[in-house]
C-alpha cells in the first residue's frame, strides 16, 4: 500500500502511536513523531511511498523526531533526532522538525550501510546511464539536479550515491530533495507545477523545503543504473553552459574525499572507486541557466545512446 | 531474572532458537546486537553453527556489513602495528599490546567478529614522554580534550590522552599501568610487563600472557565508564576462558595470578555474569574455591539486580523499571573503585555540573 492510500488521520494516528513503518530505496524505515509539521511533510512528500503494518515486520532504521524535554522548551522549543534510542545531533529549534528527520535519516544511511560505497554525490539517470553529481554544497548540484530530476531524468539520489560493492551499479533512494535559499525560488519559477513542501528557516543551511520526488522516480526506485559520468558542477553568475573533460587521477582523488566510507572499506573501496573510474567520463560542468544546463545534459545522454554506450 | 527481552545472549547460549525467530525478534535482535556491538560475532557463530541461511533476507547485510568491516579493521590494526613496532623498536621498547589489538596480533578467538578502531599499549611510565613524541613525529596527534580532562589525564589516569592519527580511522592509548593511579585495585604493571611474551609469527610484538590478559579483561569489566559495551566484553572474556581452557593448568595459573594480584573478588563477580550470559564452562574446584570468597547474600543480590542489568544491551527493548538506577548505581561504582572519595566528590561534581557549561556541541548534520 502506498502512504497517500492511508485513511484519513491514519498516518497521524500511527506516527503518533507506535510508528508508521515505511521503505525508500533499499531501506525500510519505522518512524515515529507525535510533531504536526513531520506528519505534514511525510504526507506531502513521500505519498508514493510504500507502508505496511508495523506489526511483527523488520525495519532497517527505528527513528524518531520528537520535542526536546528541557527547561527551555518554555522560551523556544526544540525537537530531538533518536535513531534507535540514540541522539547522534544536539536538539534544533521546532521549526526545523522535518528537515531534521531528512539530515537524520541521511546519517542513518551513511553511517551504517557499508554494502556500497557510499559518495556524497546527486545521481540521476536517463536511457540506463547514471550521472553522479559530486560537488561541496553551494556549488549549485542539488538546483541541477532537481531541474533534471523535473526534466523526464529518473532521480537516484540528491545526497547519497550508492554504489553496489559486488556489480559497481548505483542503487536508487529517490527521498525528497532538498533545495535551500535562492534555489527554492528558482525550481519554483523553473517549474511552476513542481510541488515544494513548507520552508524551514534559520537552519544550519539557510531556509531548507524538499521537493517532493517525481512520481516515476519512486515507482521505479529497485532499478539499479549502469554508471555512465562523473560530473563536478559548479554554478557560475553569467557565462556559458559547458562541459570539460576532466583527469580520471583527478576525479579519483576527488572522489575518495567526497565518499563516506572509503577509509572503512579499506582495499575494497579502492577497487570499488577504480572500476567506477574506469566505465565512466569524467567532466567539470559549469553554468548559470538552468535550461540551458538541462540541455547540455540531455545532448550527452543522447550521445550515450547514439555512441552505443546505452547497452 | 534473566529477562527474556534480551535476545543477544540468548541466542550465544542456543544458537538454534533463531529458528523460531519471527521478523519481529529478528527486529530486536538486530538492534540489540547492534547496540551491543555483537552484530558480527554473531553473524560468525551462526556461520559456524551453519545456521546463516535461516537470517532473513531483510536482515542479512545488517550482519555482512558488521562481519566486513571488522575484518577490515583487523587488518589495519595488523598493518598499524607492524608500522608501531619499526617506531618504537629505534628507542629499544618492546611492542606491548593490550585488549582488542592483542586479540588480533595474538590471533585469538576474541579477535574475530571483535570491532576494533584502537590500539592499547603498555608503556614504562618512564618511556612515556618518548613514546609520545615519536608517535607525534608520526602524525599521531593528541586528541584535543577539554582544559579539566586534560589536566585530570596528565595528573591521575594510567594513561595519556588517546592519540589520533589524522590519516586513518585507529586510536593509540598508550598506558603505563592497566589501571589508574587512583583504582582500589592497582595491579603492578612491571610484573604485567616482564611477563609479556612475544607473538609466534609476529616478531617484536608482546602480548600479556593468558592469566595477565583474562585478569586485565576482568578489572575492565568493573573499571569501564558507565559500561558502553558490556555484554560485548563479557563476550571477549568468554572467548578468552573458552581458548584458554584448553592449555595446561590455567585455571590453577589463573586463581594464583588473581590472588597474587588481590583479584579475586572482581574475577568471582566476572565469572558469575560469564556464565549467567554466556554459559561459559568454569570447573567446579574453581568455583567452589570462589564461593568461599564471596559476599555476603545481600551484596550479592544487589550486585547481580545491578549487574545483569548492566550487562544487557544498553537497549530501551531491554531495560525494565530499575536499568536506568543500575546504570547510575554502576556509573557511581566504577568512580568508586577508581578515585578515593577526596578525588571522587570534586571529580563528579566538576562533570556534572561545570563540563556541560564548557561543553559546546554544535550540531552535526549530515
Amino acid at each position: 500500500m502506498k502512504l497517500l492510500q492511508l485513511p484519513p488521520g491514519e498516518l497521524r494516528r500511527q506516527l503518533a502511536g507506535s510508528c508508521i513503518w515505511l521503505r525508500t530505496g533499499p531501506f525500510s524505515l519505522r518512524v515515529q513523531s507525535r510533531l504536526e509539521t513531520v506528519v505534514e511533510g511525510l504526507a506531502d512528500l513521500y505519498g508514493q511511498f510504500e507502508v505496511r503494518n508495523p506489526r511483527e515486520t523488520f525495519a532497517d532504521f527505528h527513528v524518531a523526531v520528537d520535542p526536546h524535554i528541557s527547561l527551555r522548551r518554555w522560551l523556544r522549543p526544540m525537537v530531538n533526532f533518536s535513531f534507535d534510542g540514540i541522539e547522534p545531533f544536539s536538539p534544533l529549534p521546532l521549526d526545523q522538525a522535518y528537515p531534521m528527520l531528512e539530515w537524520g535519516l541521511n546519517w542513518c544511511v551513511s553511517s551504517h550501510a557499508h554494502q556500497y560505497l557510499m559518495v556524497h554525490a546527486a545521481v540521476v539517470e536517463k536511457n540506463g546511464r547514471a550521472a553522479i553529481l559530486a560537488a561541496p554544497s553551494g556549488s549549485g548540484k542539488s538546483t541541477l539536479v532537481a531541474g533534471l530530476a523535473l526534466s523526464g531524468w529518473r532521480l537516484l539520489s540528491d545526497e547519497l550515491t550508492l554504489i553496489d560493492r559486488k556489480t559497481g551499479w548505483i542503487h536508487a533512494l529517490p527521498r525528497p530533495i532538498s533545495l535551500k535559499n535562492e534555489s527554492i525560488s528558482l525550481i519554483r519559477a523553473f517549474s511552476p507545477d513542481a510541488f515544494l513542501n513548507r520552508a524551514s528557516r534559520d537552519t544550519a543551511k539557510g531556509t531548507v523545503a524538499y521537493l517532493r520526488p517525481p512520481k516515476e522516480s519512486v515507482r521505479r526506485q529497485h532499478e539499479p543504473a549502469q554508471p555512465g559520468w562523473i560530473i563536478f558542477p559548479r554554478w557560475v553568475a553569467d557565462g556559458k553552459s559547458e562541459l570539460l573533460p576532466r583527469s580520471k587521477q583527478q576525479t579519483f582523488q576527488s572522489l575518495t574525499q567526497h565518499a563516506f566510507n572509503y577509509t572503512q572499506l579499506g582495499a575494497e573501496a579502492f577497487r570499488v572507486c577504480s572500476s567506477l573510474i574506469r566505465q565512466a567520463d569524467c567532466y567539470d560542468f559549469q553554468y548559470s541557466r538552468l535550461d540551458e544546463a538541462v540541455a547540455v545534459f540531455d545532448r550527452l545522454a543522447a550521445s550515450a545512446v547514439a555512441g552505443g554506450a546505452g547497452n | 531474572m534473566r529477562a527474556p527481552a534480551e535476545l543477544v545472549s540468548l541466542v550465544f547460549r542456543n544458537p538454534d532458537a533463531i529458528r523460531r525467530f519471527s521478523l519481529g525478534d529478528w527486529d530486536r535482535l538486530v538492534r540489540q546486537a547492534r547496540q551491543a556491538d555483537l552484530l558480527a560475532r554473531l553473524h560468525i557463530l551462526l556461520l559456524q553453527e551453519g545456521l546463516d541461511g535461516e537470517i532473513p533476507a531483510v536482515a542479512r547485510w545488517h550482519f555482512e556489513v558488521a562481519t566486513a568491516l571488522a575484518e577490515c579493521q583487523s587488518t589495519e590494526i595488523q598493518r598499524e602495528l607492524r608500522q608501531l613496532r619499526t617506531m618504537l623498536e629505534r628507542l629499544g621498547l618492546p611492542l606491548v599490546v593490550l585488549k582488542g589489538a592483542a586479540y588480533v596480533a595474538a590471533g585469538l578467538i576474541a579477535a574475530r567478529g571483535r570491532h576494533i578502531d584502537e590500539i592499547d599499549l603498555l608503556v614504562p611510565r618512564e618511556h612515556l614522554d618518548e613514546v609520545e613524541s615519536v608517535l607525534k613525529l608520526a602524525d599521531w596527534h593528541t586528541v584535543e580534550l577539554p582544559e579539566y580532562d586534560q589536566r585530570y589525564f596528565q595528573r591521575w589516569r594510567n594513561d595519556a590522552p588517546s592519540q589520533q592519527n589524522l590519516r586513518c580511522a585507529t586510536v593509540i592509548n598508550v598506558h603505563h599501568t592497566i589501571l589508574p593511579d587512583t583504582a582500589r585495585f592497582r595491579p603492578d604493571a612491571a610484573k604485567l610487563h616482564r611477563r609479556a611474551t612475544e607473538v609466534p609469527g609476529f616478531p617484536s610484538i608482546f602480548v600479556l600472557t593468558t592469566e595477565d590478559r583474562i585478569l586485565h579483561a576482568v578489572t575492565l569489566l568493573f573499571h569501564d565508564d558507565g559500561l558502553p559495551h558490556g555484554l560485548r566484553d563479557l563476550s571477549d572474556l568468554d572467548l578468552l576462558l573458552r581458548q584458554a581452557a584448553t592449555e595446561e593448568d590455567f585455571w590453577p595459573r589463573l586463581l594464583a595470578r588473581a590472588e597474587e594480584f588481590e583479584l579475586i573478588r572482581p574475577l568471582f563477580y566476572a565469572l558469575r555474569y560469564v556464565r549467567y550470559f554466556f554459559d561459559t564452562p568454569v570447573p567446579v574446584e574453581v568455583h567452589v574455591r570462589l564461593e568461599n570468597t564471596a559476599p555476603s547474600k545481600a551484596s550479592l543480590k544487589l550486585m547481580d539486580g545491578i549487574y545483569k542489568r548492566m550487562l544487557a544491551p544498553n537497549h530501551l527493548s531491554c531495560n525494565d523499571a530499575f536499568t536506568s538506577l543500575a546504570r547510575h548505581a554502576t556509573y557511581l561504582r566504577t568512580h568508586w573503585l577508581r578515585r578515593p572519595p577526596r578525588l571522587l566528590v570534586p571529580h563528579l561534581f566538576h562533570k556534572a555540573f561545570i563540563s556541560p557549561l564548557l561543553e559546546n556541541r554544535p550540531p552535526k548534520v549530515a
